[in-house]
């Protein structure tokens, strides 16, 4: 009995450390990469044999790439305020007001999520050159915005459902606003979630590629994914391995620290939902 | 403080209607009691006095005025929720200042006003605590608190014992019955599914059925005059033993209606049979027994039971305290 639990303990360890490695690995081998100069590049390195911080300096020390990431702090953050902002109060419409084609109106959302970014890509493009705000942080902002407003929605939806309505109804006896009902009571409660959904936005806005790259034309407008994509080596053949796992690392390391930061809030808001009390 | 009156009210959902013209005047400084089987519109009742559900048609006055379509907030009612709904993320004092500070009341006067309402409900000591470190009556207690601090003209009461155990709620019960002595110009209603609740904290019950007010008036008036065979079955316990057939057709009506306590224990009656079971409270105590009615019928007696399971024994209702129902359930006079 005992032989085969400890079998079973062995069987479970090994599968961790089989799903840890597969996916951890790619980001273990940017890591390791980035650290390598020359022809080392091209040979395959499981454990790091020379360090080198060369493909750092190449990166922080090239025209704009420190512009690209303040670009995208710029951006991923403002999407997220804007997001959060319009997802709250439309989760609060969605959950708690009784309209006419309220349910239509939440398929709606959950439809525009399924079109790929290709498909809209033109479309969107045209509104950009419409509203004058091509080749500008806005015309991202835009285009995340909507993007990420369907999962934010329905995720808050879903937690706003989750609210007692006792809790609401006794904010309205003691005489508070729809206003400040979200404000003051509803957003101390959803906090677990607006950290999550948060988290997510921002990092959809940080590593988006496609849209980025098609609204900007000039270098200081460029944000990081697009930078990195662009880097280019000294001849039309030559790829900057280096250089691009190094500014790889370096986009990353933002995202890991604030997942790590918010960690706690995370689970407790992918959990709060499913369970009363 | 306030006198409410509803005049032919109605509340429907889109093609249901759940309270179907209720005609009702509450007196300054009542206690009044909704009470009802579940899905009889009595908490519908109430959430419509609170204005947190409009009216679909009819009139409702606040000491005259017409309130309709008053927010709740203006309407100088305060509410106590079944499930206590206090804002989890606030301290006890925040959750009683809430309104008040939406009022936009001066620092010192909500300091004020909380302090004697935590003193008067002997929670003073847990006012910098959360809902969630708190037990279910001292959550309880900071509902009632808060509704207090409003100093509002009616208070209404929505099941507030009924996520309480027995022992918590008979005391919690005493303390709204002291609550509305001590603010005895506060018009205050409570809902209850619970007769006994209903029959020891009101001055006037209003017994409600199908969103339709049955019968309106003390405990004593309900008791002892039910306008209805469903008054009749619903106030009291045990309940009414009711007997048809036969039985009732001796006494010239449908149904005939009679007290457990209206019953004695006699050498020789039409009404015998077999004893099926006994209940033993201790101060008193409950017989069942089968006469060949619908259902065995309850006699109550003083003191412990002397009379054992299987005896066969002699009913007869006391002279005067029959009550006779005709086909429609209403009473025959």
């Amino acid at each position: 009995m005992s032989g085969q639990k400890l079998l079973s303990t062995i069987g479970f360890y090994a599968l961790v450390v089989v799903i840890v490695v597969f996916s951890v690995f790619p980001f273990y081998y940017a890591i390791v990469t980035s650290f390598t100069t020359g022809t080392d590049l091209f040979k395959i390195n499981y454990w790091p044999r020379a360090f080198s911080w060369a493909n750092y300096e190449t990166v922080l020390g090239g025209r704009n790439f420190v512009r690209s990431i303040w670009n995208s702090v710029f951006i991923a953050t403002t999407t997220v305020v804007f997001a959060l902002f319009l997802a709250v109060t439309a989760s609060y419409a969605l959950a708690r007001v009784r309209f006419r084609g309220r349910g239509l109106l939440l398929m709606m959302i959950l439809a525009v999520s399924m079109f790929p970014q290709i498909a809209v890509l033109a479309g969107l493009f045209e509104l950009v050159r419409f509203l004058g705000i091509f080749n500008t942080p806005w015309a991202m902002i835009l285009s995340y915005v909507i993007f990420t407003l369907p999962f934010t929605v329905w995720v808050l939806t879903t937690f706003m459902r989750d609210l007692p309505v006792e809790i609401e109804e006794a904010a309205i006896v003691d005489g508070a606003t729809p206003w400040i009902i979200i404000t003051r009571v509803f957003m101390p409660l959803l906090w677990p979630a607006l950290v999550t959904t948060g988290l997510l936005a921002f990092i959809g806005a940080w590593n988006e590629f496609l849209f980025a790259l098609t609204f900007t034309s000039s270098e200081t407008t460029r944000t990081v994914p697009v930078a990195i994509g662009l880097l280019s080596g000294a001849s039309q053949q030559e790829i900057p391995w280096g250089p691009i796992m190094a500014a790889s690392v370096i986009v990353t390391v933002p995202l890991i620290i604030l997942v790590l930061i918010f960690q706690r809030k995370i689970v407790a808001g992918l959990t709060a939902g499913g369970v009363k009390g | 403080m306030a006198k409410i009156e509803l005049k032919n009210v109605t509340k429907s959902y889109g093609a249901v209607q759940v309270i179907k013209g209720i005609d009702l005047t509450i007196e300054k400084g009542e206690f009044m009691v909704f009470v009802g089987p579940s899905g009889c519109g009595k908490s519908t009742l109430l959430r419509l006095i609170s204005g947190l559900e409009e009216i679909t048609t009819g009139d409702m006055l606040f000491d005259g005025e017409r309130v309709n379509n008053l927010i709740p907030s203006k309407r100088g009612i305060a509410m106590v929720f079944q499930s206590y709904a206090l804002y989890p993320h606030m301290k006890v004092y925040d959750n009683m200042a809430f309104g008040m500070k939406l009022d936009k009341t001066s620092d010192a006067e909500i300091r004020k006003r909380v302090e004697n309402a935590a003193k008067l409900l002997q929670i003073d000591h847990l006012l910098d605590r959360l809902p969630k470190q708190l037990s279910g009556g001292q959550r309880q207690r900071v509902a009632i608190g808060r509704a207090i601090v409003r100093d509002p003209r009616v208070f209404l009461f929505d099941e507030p014992l009924s996520n309480l155990d027995a022992a918590l709620r008979v005391q919690t019960r005493l303390e709204i019955a002291k609550l509305h002595h001590s603010m005895s110009n506060v018009t205050m209603i409570y809902v209850t599914h619970d007769q006994v609740e209903a029959m020891t904290l009101a001055d006037r019950i209003a017994v409600l059925r199908d969103g339709r007010l049955e019968q309106a008036g003390t405990p004593a008036e309900l008791y002892e005059h039910p306008n209805s065979l469903f008054v009749a079955g619903f106030i009291g316990s045990p309940k009414m033993n009711f007997l048809t057939g036969k039985f009732a057709e001796a006494e010239g009506c449908t149904t005939l209606g009679v007290r457990s306590e209206h019953l004695e224990v006699v050498d020789n009656s039409p009404w015998t049979g077999e004893v099926l079971h006994v209940e033993d409270l201790g101060s008193d105590h409950f017989l069942f027994v089968e006469i060949g009615s619908d259902e065995p019928v309850i006699v109550r007696r003083p003191g412990k039971a002397t009379i054992p399971v299987g005896t066969r024994v002699s009913i007869a209702p006391k002279p005067g305290h029959l009550y006779r129902f005709d086909k429609d359930g209403k009473p025959v006079r």
